[in-house]
């Protein structure tokens, strides 16, 4: 054996010196502050304002960026959907400390539900060569929330959900599971899809530096056509679903408001012995 | 409505309570109503019988693999070989989604998410879900061919017993999972909680931002043990790492409803709203007057958290 081959095969075998590709899934949304409205006529989310990332997406997209600087070598890449060609929250990502974006944009996409939305992605994502696959485990303006397991089996990868915590083991994933009771840990191999909880890992902020140096990333804007995905499972047909009504939900009446003279305690005591609490 | 089939989780021998609360609506919906279990079914078949399922398919022991793939597989392939369910109704919850998300793909159906009302129309079922932080309600009926998939809210509907007898355990294979099994659970951890669960509790405490510093999170303790209750939290403070996720209450976290909810240090975030207008009583104390918590509060108080709670602390001890 040559001596250079002896030291990539020793190299290989050391758990953190393993190079590290990640994908994150990173949605672009409405700024969950001024949220917008349904559009009368498809009963959808209006999405033609300017968008920004999913808070949601920062914390996966944190935790890649560390788990490629501690494996020393690797690619950050995001992956995102949008109807029209919106790069702003993706650059956010990129200023951050991600290498790259995919952006699938088409005017057919407009419309699209959860599972055709998994399957664009998993689409996209087939182009990469990713060892890890990340994403939210839900967004902030659908929170459907099946996405990321939608992905995993579209790819048939193993996947591990709801992660509040993740190491790099060699070609094995460590995570901590969030569960009903507590958490699991839980171990497997790569190449796997995890979505994360926020508290994964503390995002960073972009630097100035970070934000100039996203400009020049590499983005790479495809359209269906180039992916392995058929029109009719995107869209409004693709659904499977119709919707059938929307209308304003019962509002809740405000009640008494008082204003806390140092006995304000006494007027929730009052209160909590009529609901017999007290 | 034909068959109903509803995912019901199981932890130490008990049926989750979302389990009994979609038994209970799926049986006012369709003729059959049987169980889908992934473990064992015996232990749990007279609980889920007493609501209204009359078979339970279970995968018996998974092991130390993750519920999603397995069960996921073991549905598809129970459909394919014949099962012939109108709709599976899952609970919000970490398995549940898992489950859904991976069946949704094996069958090639939409799953209807964050149902909170099941209604049937024309032969087949309309789920209804709250949308911009619950001001609309959003209805959408499964239109596609094969079997309707839902992801139901916890609370949506009370568990009732149907005084059925033990459901009959049926076995449910498990197929080959490929590399999608993959995944091996290597230890389970409990946190340790004393007091009601936070979804199930009659008073439910929760802190947020205004009270400054995570130090300050045990008044909202000591209030909640005083009054039997649970303690909550907004987002806000379950991001800043003062408590654990656990305690979260909200679109991402849990719903709760409980009798008495009070929110100390709380804005009213739509995030947070959507986690407990649900309630019976909302007591809401903050010093922002502007802030939309009060919109929804039965009483509100325009004060400092750090003045009132001690007092209120202070009062209810002295009561004994």
């Amino acid at each position: 054996m040559n001596p250079l081959c002896l030291v990539l095969h020793r190299w290989g075998r050391v758990g953190d010196l393993h190079a590290m590709d990640i994908v994150v899934c990173v949605k672009q949304i409405p700024d969950p502050a001024d949220p917008g409205e349904l559009d009368s006529e498809t009963n959808t989310l209006k999405r033609d304002m300017k968008l920004i990332m999913d808070e949601s997406d920062s914390y996966g997209v944190e935790m890649a960026l560390q788990l490629r600087d501690a494996a020393g070598e690797g690619e950050v890449t995001l992956v995102s959907m949008a109807p029209h060609e919106e790069v702003n929250g993706l650059r956010s990502a990129l200023a951050m400390g991600a290498d790259k974006a995919i952006l699938v944009s088409d005017e057919a996409l407009a419309g699209t539900d959860a599972l055709g939305t998994a399957r664009v992605l998993a689409a996209a994502i087939g182009r990469t060569q990713a060892d890890l696959i990340l994403a939210a485990t839900e967004s902030s303006d659908g929170y459907t929330g099946t996405v990321p397991e939608q992905v995993a089996e579209l790819l048939g990868l193993p996947s591990v959900t709801f992660a509040k915590e993740i190491q790099a083991d060699g070609g094995e994933v460590l995570v901590k599971r969030q569960t009903e009771a507590g958490y699991d840990e839980v171990r497997c191999p790569l190449p796997a899809v995890v979505s994360v909880t926020a508290g994964v890992v503390e995002p960073r902020y972009p630097s100035f530096k970070g934000i100039m140096a996203a400009k020049s990333k590499p983005m790479d804007q495809v359209g269906i056509a180039d992916l392995d995905v058929s029109l009719e499972q995107v869209g409004w047909a693709g659904g499977g679903q119709e919707i059938t009504d929307v209308s304003p939900a019962p509002e809740r009446e405000a009640g008494e408001i008082i204003t806390d003279e140092g006995d304000a305690h006494e007027r929730i005591i009052a209160l909590l012995e009529e609901l017999r609490i007290v | 409505m034909g068959t109903i089939w509803v995912y019901a989780e199981a932890s130490g021998g008990q049926v989750a309570s979302i389990s009994l609360e979609l038994l209970t609506r799926a049986r006012e919906l369709a003729d059959t109503v049987e169980a889908v279990v992934g473990g064992e079914g015996e232990p749990v078949a007279a609980e889920l019988g007493a609501h209204g399922a009359t078979t339970v398919h279970a995968t018996g022991d998974l092991g130390d693999g993750l519920t999603g793939p397995a069960v996921a597989s073991a549905i598809a392939a129970a459909i394919e070989g014949g099962a012939a369910p109108d709709a599976v109704l899952f609970g919000t919850t970490y398995d549940g989604r898992d489950v859904a998300g991976r069946l949704s793909v094996k069958l090639g159906v939409p799953v209807i998410t964050n149902i909170v009302e099941l209604d049937q129309a024309d032969g087949s079922l309309v789920g209804t879900e709250p949308v911009f932080g619950g001001t609309v309600n959003v209805s959408t009926r499964f239109s596609g061919s094969g079997v309707g998939l839902f992801l139901v809210r916890p609370k949506s509907f009370a568990a009732e017993e149907s005084g059925g007898g033990p459901a009959a355990v049926s076995a449910l294979p498990v197929p080959d999972l490929g590399a999608t099994g993959a995944a091996r659970v290597v230890d389970r951890f409990a946190e340790e909680s004393t007091g009601p669960k936070l979804d199930e509790a009659g008073v439910v405490v929760s802190g947020g931002r205004g009270l400054g510093e995570a130090e300050k999170y045990s008044m909202i303790e000591d209030l909640a043990k005083l009054l039997g209750g649970a303690a909550g939290a907004s987002r806000a403070i379950v991001d800043a790492g003062w408590v654990p996720y656990s305690h979260q209450v909200g679109q991402t976290g849990k719903v709760v409803k409980p009798d008495v909810y009070v929110a100390c240090g709380i804005s009213g975030a739509t995030q947070h709203m959507v986690g407990m207008k649900g309630s019976k009583n909302i007591i809401a104390i903050n010093k922002d007057a502007e802030a939309p918590i009060f919109g929804i509060a039965d009483l509100g108080v325009v004060g400092d958290v750090h003045k009132v709670i001690p007092k209120l602390i202070e009062a209810l001890q002295a009561r004994g």
